[in-house]
């Protein structure tokens, strides 16, 4: 599973984007994040308020109870601020 | 009909004459330019970088665009937004709709900005004298999208 990290998300992980393995049991959005978290201080301090970040898997936005599966794109990042 | 991101600068008088250019059925043509400004809040602003979602970017603005042609009699639209450093005074986006007339031209035009800056995945990081800042997506953005919800 490709994993992608944008804005302050980047920054506080310290990584664009890494290939993750996580076990069967993490099936949706929110166990991904719960996993993620427990990777490191980083991860930790990215995810803290889950409620500043937007997810997409596969390039469209979800909500937290998505399914994640292997060979997924999934993507992290706070809201939006083009324009 | 076409979604562009880019470093570079774009021509406005260039890109509207090709918008248009060979179609008599365009009466009128709605245009939006955003800039960058050298204030944020009581802030100074030296410069921002933009960044992106390569591809889901692009994506995300075609969908836009889909759904400003399927609610407006749309001749021609195009989307032109950097990424990168930019500085005051700049460039960052370009939005314009052209139509037969010119409500549909001007309604299009707005609802494409006010829908790409809720939902097109770009961030902004301001620099500012005390550092540089990311900037928080604003409710009275969220606000303008909202209202052409339906």
């Amino acid at each position: 599973m490709k994993v992608l990290y944008f804005a302050w998300v980047r920054q506080r992980i310290g990584l664009g984007h890494e290939m993750v393995n996580p076990p069967d049991g993490v099936a949706t959005v929110a166990a991904l994040v719960e996993w993620l978290r427990a990777r490191g201080p980083g991860y930790a301090e990215a995810f803290r308020d889950t409620r500043a970040i937007r997810c997409a898997v596969n390039q469209e936005y979800v909500e937290p109870d998505h399914p994640v599966a292997v060979g997924d794109e999934v993507a992290f990042f706070p809201p939006v601020t083009g324009g | 009909m076409a979604v562009r991101v880019q470093e570079q600068d774009f021509d406005l008088g260039a890109e509207l004459a090709a918008l248009t250019a060979g179609n008599h059925g365009v009466g009128g043509l709605g245009v939006f330019v955003g800039l960058v400004r050298d204030v944020a809040g009581a802030a100074s602003v030296a410069g921002m970088t933009l960044e992106h979602y390569p591809g889901m970017t692009e994506r995300q603005l075609e969908t836009i665009e889909a759904e400003a042609r399927s609610r407006w009699p749309l001749e021609a639209t195009l989307i032109v937004h950097r990424v990168g450093r930019l500085e005051p005074g700049d460039n960052i986006v370009l939005v314009a709709c052209a139509s037969a007339h010119r409500q549909a031209a001007l309604d299009a035009t707005a609802f494409l900005i006010d829908w790409l800056k809720t939902k097109a995945p770009f961030w902004k990081l301001e620099e500012t004298p005390d550092g540089a800042n990311w900037v928080d997506a604003r409710e009275s953005d969220d606000a303008a999208a909202a209202r052409w919800s339906r």
